[in-house]
């Protein structure tokens, strides 16, 4: 079996099983739908300076609201001991992990899509920086909370109180990158300097962590 | 001479993240052994 | 070796009294900053310590997940001897040496490189098997006690000599406490997690948080720091009487390390030793209740 096809059945698997349910979807549009309120009460959103802060707003919204979707990916192959009987298959371990990463990535970025038009009318938000260098902020981003995401959310599978240990063990390690898209969000919101540092360090966090998580994975899984 | 408060204060935060370390240190130590007297007994 | 232990107690205490003693009396007082500035015979020593105990807890937790496998381990042993090698030679590259931040001397850092060889060798010689595991333990949560001291007196230091508690953006605090939040982190998931993979998972999150570090190091590259340059191997300068007395307080908090480390590996050894017995006595039990001797060697001391 190549990785390949063990990973598109997979993949194909998983965007079927949250079509039909909706599940994580659901939860996370709500979540950050209610983390945006929540933030246009505590501060002021016709304020001069919400191109400022808005950059932090979107990214500490998504963040927390991949997290609620991340703690769901693995939570499903528990059941019926599917997780187990993969563990015994000859497949490759990696390949389960690409596609529990990609369709991760696909649940956020429908989210995002969905979300970012909401946070451009509830907080009157004018790109002044070029605008098209969102873009790679954004699928760099995604891909450095998905693919630690679901590394972590693997590992603490093994552990008592799971939901908790995710954002424990996920925040710590994604601080670069969360830096990198809010600095370079706003610098792109405000166009008061060039974003093309913080892209640098978000791809260098993105092939760093993605060539850890392939290589840990395995032991992972398999850990006895 | 206001500082000199600082230059206390820190001096004496070392030592009582230490104590509080080594405090819980002998703490565990000692649980630890009555239970391996109390595996004995049996 | 359990007569070495009080000795050593005495010595250090010997060594952190005079250390003391060196640090608020003899050593002068600095022309700018006055007394408050002696805050850095903690602070510093402390600093050295913590980052020392977190490089030892990286290699050891590298070790233990490349032993799972006789191929990997061999591989391992290959990557390291390369990486000493080539990052001793790269340092005296000019190329290479127009690359290292103003202030890094190119020799401090080709030693810097030469220990990761040295410590992989060492650690994997010393502690061989589980006690990897039990090494790794042992520097993170004595290392996060550290790093904890370098974190609350740095701030008392900056309020009367900065005016201000913490920086915000700066490399040197941020990245510090970035490193502190990880190894709670990976504390955290060793206390909530007892299951025989709780190994594993720990040497894979340490591997994780030391890719971190530099990331976050270059991620605040372009924040101004406000942090004195760094003693050793930088641009800062120092009056050299001032350098020997941090020396001396560095050495004596070394073995104060020393000295808590080994009671937190012994603790840990005698931890997993009872809990053997315990998993032993309940298989007992379960049969006919014979009464077998405990694995229980060390208990009684």
């Amino acid at each position: 079996m190549s990785l390949w096809s063990v990973t598109f059945a997979t993949l194909r698997k998983d965007i079927r099983l949250e079509w039909r349910s909706k599940d994580a979807l659901n939860a996370m549009l709500f979540f950050s739908l209610l983390v945006v309120v929540i933030f246009m009460f505590s501060f002021d959103p016709l304020a001069e300076e919400s191109r400022h802060i808005v950059g932090g707003l979107v990214w500490v919204s998504f963040l927390f609201a991949s997290v609620t979707a991340l703690n769901q990916t693995w939570a499903r192959e528990l059941r019926n001991q599917v997780l187990d009987a993969y563990r015994v298959s000859p497949a490759p371990a990696n390949a389960l992990f690409l596609a529990k990463a990609l369709g991760n990535f696909i649940f956020v970025s429908v989210l995002e899509a969905l979300m970012t038009p909401l946070f451009v009318i509830f907080y009157n938000v004018r790109v002044l920086g070029p605008a098209w260098q969102l873009l790679p902020i954004a699928v760099l981003g995604t891909w450095a909370l998905v693919v630690n995401g679901t590394f972590f959310a693997a590992m603490s599978l093994r552990t008592r109180s799971r939901e908790i240990m995710l954002p424990l063990l996920l925040f710590p390690i994604s601080i670069p990158a969360v830096l990198g898209m809010v600095a370079g969000t706003t610098s792109i919101l405000t166009g008061e300097e060039s974003a093309h540092f913080w892209i640098v360090l978000l791809l260098t966090y993105d092939v760093v962590f993605t060539t850890a998580c392939l290589a840990l994975f395995g032991a992972i899984l398999h850990a006895e | 001479m206001n500082a000199i408060k600082f230059l206390i204060a820190a001096y004496v935060a070392t030592w009582a993240i230490h104590g509080v370390y080594l405090a819980s240190l002998v703490r565990r130590f000692s649980r630890l052994r009555q239970q391996s007297r109390e595996l004995e007994k049996k | 070796m359990k007569r070495i232990f009080p000795i050593l107690s005495v010595i250090t205490a010997a060594l952190l009294a005079y250390a003391l003693y060196q640090a608020l009396v003899v050593a002068p007082t600095d022309a700018q900053q006055g007394d408050v500035y002696r805050i850095i015979y903690y602070h510093v020593p402390s600093a050295w310590t913590a980052f020392l105990l977190f490089f030892i807890n990286f290699i050891a937790s590298i070790q233990y997940l490349v032993s799972a496998k006789a191929s990997t381990k061999a591989a391992a042993k290959w990557i390291v001897l390369g990486i000493g090698v080539v990052g001793v030679i790269a340092c005296f590259l000019p190329q290479v040496q127009r690359m290292l931040p103003v202030g890094m001397r190119p020799s401090a850092v080709a030693t810097t490189v030469l220990a990761i060889p040295l410590f992989y060798f060492l650690i994997g010689r010393l502690f061989p098997g589980q006690k990897l595991d039990v090494l790794a333990v042992t520097t993170a949560e004595v290392g996060v006690v550290f790093c904890t001291i370098v974190l609350v007196t740095g701030p008392i230091w900056a309020r009367p000599v900065w005016g201000i508690w913490w920086a915000p953006g700066d490399i040197r605090l941020t990245s510090t406490l970035v490193l502190w939040l990880i190894y709670v982190s990976y504390l955290v998931l060793r206390r909530f997690s007892n299951s025989a993979q709780t190994q594993m998972l720990a040497a894979a999150l340490a591997v994780f948080g030391a890719l971190d570090v530099p990331l976050v190091y270059f991620s605040i590259w372009f924040f101004r720091t406000q942090h004195p340059q760094p003693v050793i191997g930088g641009g800062g300068s120092m009056d050299p009487r001032m350098l020997h007395v941090l020396l001396i307080s560095w050495i004596a908090f070394l073995c104060f390390a020393f000295l808590v480390c080994w009671s937190r590996f012994r603790l840990e050894l005698l931890h997993r030793e009872i809990e053997e017995a315990h998993a032993m006595e309940s298989l007992l039990g379960a049969g006919a209740g014979s009464k077998a001797s405990l694995p229980l060697s060390r208990s009684s001391r």
